[in-house]
C-alpha cells in the first residue's frame, strides 16, 4: 500500500554505470582465471583473495546498493560475514589448517 | 480517514527502512554462516580423496570460468532489472528478469554437465570425503540458483498478471538481493575451491 | 484483514470487519472466533498462547521422560528401561526440554510481549510469525513420531559421531531426530528474521533503543544469536542426513573422517544456543525484579551491554565442551581463558540484580519469589560452570554427573525459574485472571526444594565418578559412607518426584485461575513497562492508540511524577492513564489479515522429511506442497485493500482470547 512511495533516489548509478561495474568485475575475473595458466610464486595465494575480496565487495556495494544504502543493511550483513570468518576461521585454526 | 494507522506498515518503521528489505538483509547475513559451514567443512576435507580422484585432475578451469562469468554477467542484467522496475518500465523489467533467469539456468545446465563428467571420471558423491563435501557446498549453492530462477520465472508471471501485493519495484528488489548474494558466494567458490589447489 | 473501525468520539468496543473476497486463490478465512480463528490466525498474541501451550505440553513430555530417567536410577539393577529405552530416553529428554519446550517458550513470551513492550500493533511479518509456529509444532511432532516408528534417537543431544551413524544406531530415529530439528530451526530462522525487524522496525514513537524494556533487548540478543547460530546447525544436520541416507561419511573414522568435524559444528551452534535458552529469563526477571522492588532497574544500560557482551563472547567459547577431545594446547588454554571472561558480564548482571533488590520495598510475590530462586539458583551454576573453564578440572568432569549438575542448575534453576517468573507476573495480562499467590507459593517451594534434591547430589556422584548416561548402577560398586552412590541416587530420584509434584502444582494452578480464578484489576503489579498499557487481555489492536515515548519505563513515568521534595508520587491511576490512550483513539486501524498459507507452507514440510527418510516420491509430493503454499502465499496481499473488505455490518467484540 504506502510502499508505492518507496523512492528510488537512493539507488545512485545509471545502467551505464552498472555496465561498467561488470566490466571491472569481467576484468578481473579474467586476471583470477590467468594466475592458473602463470606462475606468481609467492603472490599467488594473496592475489587471489585480494581479487576475490574486491569483486566481492563490489557486487555487494554497487549491485546490492550497500555503499547508498541504510547502514543497518551493512551492518547486519557485515556481522554476518565477519562472524562467519572468525568463527571459521578459529574453527580450521584448531585442525592446523593454516599451518 | 485522519488517523490511518497500519500495524504492519513500513511507512511507520522507527528506521524508516521497509521491513522486507532489513528482513532479506538479516537473512542474508544469515545465510554466510550457512555457506561458511560448508566451505569450512570443504577445506578441511579437500585434500581426504582416498583411491579417488584429486581436485586438480577433475577440476575443468576454463569450463567453470566461462560458467562463472556467465553467473557474473547475469548479476549485471538482475541490476537492470531492478533499475527497469523502479523506473516503472515493465517491458525491461520482463526483458531483463528473462535474461537474467536464462544465464542463471545456463550456469546451472553447466553445473550439471560439470557433475555428470566428474561422475564419468570416476568421482562419485560417496568416492572420498573430497567428493561429498564438493557435492554439498556445490549441490547447495546449485540449489540456491536454482530457487532463484523459479521465483525470477513466477515474479514475471504474476506481475503479467499484476497480482503482486505491495511493491513490484520492491518485489524485484529483493530477489535481486537475494540474486547478487547467490553470486558472490561463487565469487567465493570460484577463487577458493577452483583456483586454489588443495 | 480485519480493519476495526474506532469511533473517535465514543467508547462503543470495537468492531471487527471481515473480508468478503480476496485476491488469492482461495478466499480469505474469515472467522474471528472458533478453531479456525487460530488455525489461520496471524495475530501475534494468539500465536504465543499457542508456541506456549505447546512448549508447556512438550514441558510435560520431557518431564515424564526426566521421571523415567530417574526412576531408573532410583534403585541399584534398575529395571524400568532397558538399556536402548534409556538411551533413547536421556536423548529425547534434553532435545525436548531444549528445542521444544525452552526455546519455544521463549518465543511465545517473545511474541506476546515485544509487539506490546514497544508499542506496536503486530510483528513486522504476522504471515511468516505464523508459519513459524506451526513449522515448530509439525517439528516437534515429526521428531516424537519416531517414539512410535522404530524407535526414537538414542546417540545424546549432541549426536556425536560414531553413536550418530548407522553402524550404532541403525534405527529410524536418529533420521528423525535430523529433520525434526531442521523444522524447528526454520521455525527458529523466520522468527528470528521477524523479531529483529520487528524491534528495529516497528518501535512506537520515541521509543528509543536504550528506551525499551529490557526484556525486549534480551530477546533482540538472543534473536540474533539464534539468526547467526541456527544455520551452523543447519550444516552440521545435513552433514549428518547425507551420511545417514545417501552414504557419505563426513564423521566416519574409518573412512579418514575427522570426528571433531561434528562437534566443533554442534558446538559452535550449541553454545550461542546455551545463550539462547538463558537470555530470555534474565529479561523476564530484570522486569520483575523492579516492579516487586519498587525500585527502577539498577544500571539498565550495564545491563544491556552485558547481555549484548554475552552474545558477543558467547562466540568464543564453544570448545569448552571439547576440553577432552584432544584439541591441543594453544587451543585448550585460549578457550579456558575466553570462557572464564564470559564469567564477568553475567556476573555484572548478577550485581545489578542485587543493587535492584537492596533497599527496596520487596514484595514477595510467586513472580519475585521465582525471580529471586534464579539469582540464587543461577549462581550456583554459574560457578560450577567456571570450574569447567579451568581446563585440567573440566577434564576430571567431563562426562560425569557434575556436568548434568551445573546445566541443570543453570537451565532448570536459571532459565526455567525464569519462565515461571514470567508465567506469574504476565498471566493477567494474557488472561485477565491472577494466579493463585498461596498455591504460586506451594508451587515455587516445592520446585526449590525438589531441584536441589535432585541435582545438588549429582555434584557428589560426579566428582565421585559416576559417567553420565550410566544406566545402571551396582550396589557392589557404589562405595561407602556420605559418598555411597546408592544413596545419593536414590535421594536424587525422590528428589525428582518432589519436583514434579511442584510442578504438578503449577499445572492445577492453571486449572483452578482458569475456572475460577480472581479477575485481575487493570494493573494488578503497579508495573512499569508498555504492555500494562493496555487492557487484560489486550485488545487485538493491542493500543487504541500508538503512545508516544518519552521515557524508559514509560508506564511508570505516566503514573508517578517527582514532588517537589524528590519524592515520586503517584498522580495518576492506570486507568486515567488508559482513558488518555482511548480518548485519542486511532479511527481506522488496518491490522494484517488472516491466511490459510502459512499453515499450508509448514505442512508441507514434513511430508518432505519423512519423503528423505521412507521414499523420494512422498517427499516430491511435500515440496509440490510447499511451492503451492509459496504461490498463494505471494500473490496474496498480506493486508488487502479497503475495498477487499465489507463495511462493518454487525457489531462484533473485538475477540479476546484465553
Amino acid at each position: 500500500m504506502t510502499t508505492e512511495t518507496h523512492s528510488t533516489t537512493e539507488h545512485g548509478m545509471s545502467n551505464a554505470g552498472y555496465v561498467r561495474i561488470a566490466a571491472i568485475l569481467a576484468a578481473i575475473t579474467a586476471l583470477e582465471v590467468s594466475t592458473y595458466y602463470i606462475d606468481l610464486g609467492a603472490l599467488f595465494l594473496p592475489s587471489l583473495l585480494i581479487m576475490m575480496a574486491v569483486k566481492f565487495v563490489i557486487v555487494v556495494s554497487y549491485f546490492m546498493h550497500l555503499k547508498y544504502d541504510n547502514k543497518l543493511f551493512s551492518w547486519v550483513f557485515y556481522a554476518g560475514l565477519i562472524l562467519a570468518l572468525i568463527v571459521y576461521g578459529i574453527f580450521l585454526a584448531t585442525f592446523h589448517f593454516f599451518s | 480517514m485522519t488517523s490511518d494507522s497500519h500495524a504492519d506498515g513500513g511507512a511507520h518503521s522507527s528506521t524508516g527502512l521497509s521491513n522486507n528489505k532489513l528482513g532479506m538483509w538479516l537473512f542474508l547475513g544469515s545465510e554466510c554462516l550457512l555457506f561458511g559451514g560448508l566451505i569450512s567443512t570443504y577445506m578441511l576435507y579437500r585434500g581426504r580423496v582416498g583411491a579417488g580422484p584429486r581436485p586438480s585432475q577433475v577440476f575443468d578451469i576454463p569450463f567453470t570460468s566461462v560458467s562463472s562469468f556467465v553467473l557474473l554477467m547475469s548479476s549485471l542484467t538482475m541490476v537492470l532489472a531492478v533499475s527497469a522496475a523502479h523506473k516503472g518500465d515493465d517491458r525491461n523489467t520482463y526483458l531483463w528478469i528473462t535474461v537474467t533467469a536464462l544465464l542463471g539456468a545456463t550456469f546451472v545446465g553447466g553445473q550439471v554437465y560439470e557433475f555428470t563428467a566428474f561422475y564419468n571420471e570416476g568421482m562419485g558423491f560417496t568416492t572420498s570425503l573430497f567428493s561429498s563435501s564438493f557435492f554439498v557446498l556445490t549441490g547447495f549453492h546449485g540449489v540456491h540458483v536454482t530457487v532463484g530462477i523459479i521465483m525470477l520465472m513466477s515474479i514475471v508471471g504474476i506481475m503479467k498478471r499484476s497480482k503482486v501485493p505491495g511493491s513490484k519495484a520492491e518485489t524485484v528488489e529483493m530477489i535481486g538481493l537475494y540474486w547478487h548474494f547467490v553470486d558472490i558466494i561463487w565469487i567465493i567458490i570460484f577463487t577458493l575451491i577452483y583456483l586454489i589447489p588443495a | 484483514m480485519a480493519i476495526i473501525e474506532r469511533p473517535a468520539s465514543t467508547n462503543e468496543v470495537a468492531t471487527v470487519a471481515t473480508p468478503s473476497s480476496s485476491l488469492g486463490a482461495l478466499k480469505r478465512p474469515v472467522a474471528t472466533t472458533g478453531w479456525k480463528s487460530w488455525l489461520f490466525t496471524v495475530d501475534h498474541k494468539k500465536l504465543g498462547i499457542m508456541y506456549s501451550a505447546t512448549a508447556l505440553f512438550f514441558f510435560i513430555v520431557g518431564g515424564l521422560e526426566a521421571v523415567l530417567i530417574r526412576l531408573q536410577l532410583a534403585a541399584p539393577n534398575g529395571k524400568v528401561l532397558n538399556a536402548d529405552l534409556y538411551n533413547q530416553m536421556f536423548t529425547m529428554h534434553a532435545t525436548t526440554m531444549v528445542f521444544l519446550f525452552v526455546m519455544p517458550m521463549a518465543a511465545g513470551l517473545a511474541n506476546y510481549f515485544i509487539p506490546l513492550q514497544i508499542g506496536a500493533r503486530d510483528v513486522a511479518f504476522p504471515r511468516i510469525n505464523a508459519f513459524s509456529f506451526w513449522a515448530l509444532l509439525f517439528g516437534g511432532i515429526f521428531l516424537n513420531m519416531s517414539w512410535f516408528l522404530g524407535g526414537a534417537a538414542d546417540g545424546g543431544w549432541f549426536m556425536y559421531a560414531p553413536n550418530s551413524g548407522p553402524i550404532f544406531s541403525p534405527s529410524h530415529g536418529i533420521d528423525f531426530w535430523i529433520l525434526g530439528l531442521q523444522l524447528a530451526g526454520i521455525a527458529s530462522l523466520a522468527g528470528a528474521v521477524n523479531l529483529i525487524t520487528t524491534v528495529l522496525n516497528m518501535r512506537a514513537p520515541g521509543m528509543k533503543l536504550m528506551r525499551m524494556p529490557i526484556f525486549t533487548w534480551m530477546q533482540l540478543v538472543v534473536q540474533f544469536l539464534l539468526l547467526f547460530a541456527v544455520p551452523v546447525i543447519t550444516v552440521a544436520l545435513f552433514l549428518l542426513s547425507f551420511q545417514r541416507n545417501f552414504g557419505a561419511t563426513f564423521f566416519d573414522v574409518s573412512a579418514g573422517a575427522d570426528p571433531l568435524l561434528w562437534q566443533h559444528l554442534f558446538w559452535i551452534f550449541g553454545h550461542p544456543e546455551v545463550y539462547i535458552l538463558i537470555l530470555p529469563s534474565f529479561g523476564i526477571i530484570s522486569e520483575v525484579l523492579p516492579v516487586f522492588s519498587r525500585k527502577p532497574l539498577f544500571g539498565y544500560p550495564f545491563v544491556v551491554f552485558s547481555g549484548a557482551a554475552i552474545g558477543f563472547v558467547g562466540w568464543g567459547v564453544w570448545a569448552h565442551h571439547m576440553f577432552a577431545s584432544g584439541l591441543g594446547p594453544v587451543s585448550v588454554a585460549v578457550f579456558s581463558i575466553s570462557t572464564m571472561a564470559i564469567a564477568v558480564p553475567t556476573g555484572v548482571k548478577i550485581v545489578n540484580w542485587t543493587m535492584t533488590i537492596w533497599g527496596g520495598k520487596l514484595q514477595f510475590t510467586a513472580a519475585m519469589k521465582f525471580a529471586v530462586g534464579l539469582i540464587v539458583l543461577f549462581t550456583i551454576g554459574g560457578l560450577s560452570g567456571v570450574t569447567h573453564s579451568v581446563a585440567p578440572s573440566d577434564t576430571q568432569q567431563t562426562d560425569t554427573y557434575y556436568i548434568v549438575a551445573h546445566f541443570h542448575y543453570v537451565l532448570f534453576g536459571g532459565a526455567v525459574f525464569g519462565l515461571f517468573s514470567g508465567f506469574y507476573y504476565w498471566w493477567p495480562k494474557v488472561f485477565g485472571k491472577l494466579l493463585n499467590e498461596k498455591l504460586g507459593t506451594w508451587n515455587f517451594w516445592m520446585m526449590v526444594i525438589g531441584m536441589n534434591m535432585t541435582f545438588g547430589p549429582m555434584h557428589i556422584l560426579g566428582l565421585q565418578g559416576q559417567p553420565r548416561r550410566m544406566y545402571q548402577w551396582t550396589e557392589a560398586r557404589a562405595g561407602e559412607g556420605f559418598f555411597n552412590l546408592g544413596f545419593w541416587n536414590t535421594f536424587a530420584s525422590v528428589g525428582s518426584l518432589v519436583l514434579s509434584t511442584g510442578i504438578l502444582l503449577f499445572l492445577i494452578n492453571v486449572v483452578i485461575t482458569t475456572r475460577s480464578g480472581k479477575v485481575a484489576p487493570l494493573d494488578p503489579w503497579d508495573a512499569r513497562s508498555l504492555e500494562w498499557m493496555t487492557s487484560n487481555p489486550p485488545k487485538e489492536h493491542n493500543f487504541d492508540s500508538i503512545p508516544t515515548v518519552s521515557h524508559l519505563d514509560e508506564f511508570f513515568h505516566r503514573k508517578y511524577q517527582e514532588d517537589a521534595s524528590g519524592q515520586m508520587v503517584k498522580v495518576k491511576t492506570a486507568e486515567q492513564v488508559m482513558q488518555e490512550l482511548e480518548d485519542n483513539a486511532d479511527a481506522h486501524i488496518h491490522m494484517p489479515s488472516p491466511s490459510y498459507w502459512p499453515i499450508v507452507l509448514a505442512a508441507g514440510l514434513p511430508v518432505i522429511a519423512f519423503g528423505v527418510i521412507y521414499s523420494i516420491p512422498i517427499a516430491i509430493f511435500g515440496g509440490v506442497i510447499v511451492l503451492f503454499g509459496a504461490y498463494g502465499w505471494a500473490i496474496e496481499p498480506s493486508t488487502a485493500p479497503d475495498d477487499d473488505f465489507d463495511p462493518p455490518a454487525t457489531t462484533k467484540d473485538v475477540v479476546h482470547v484465553g
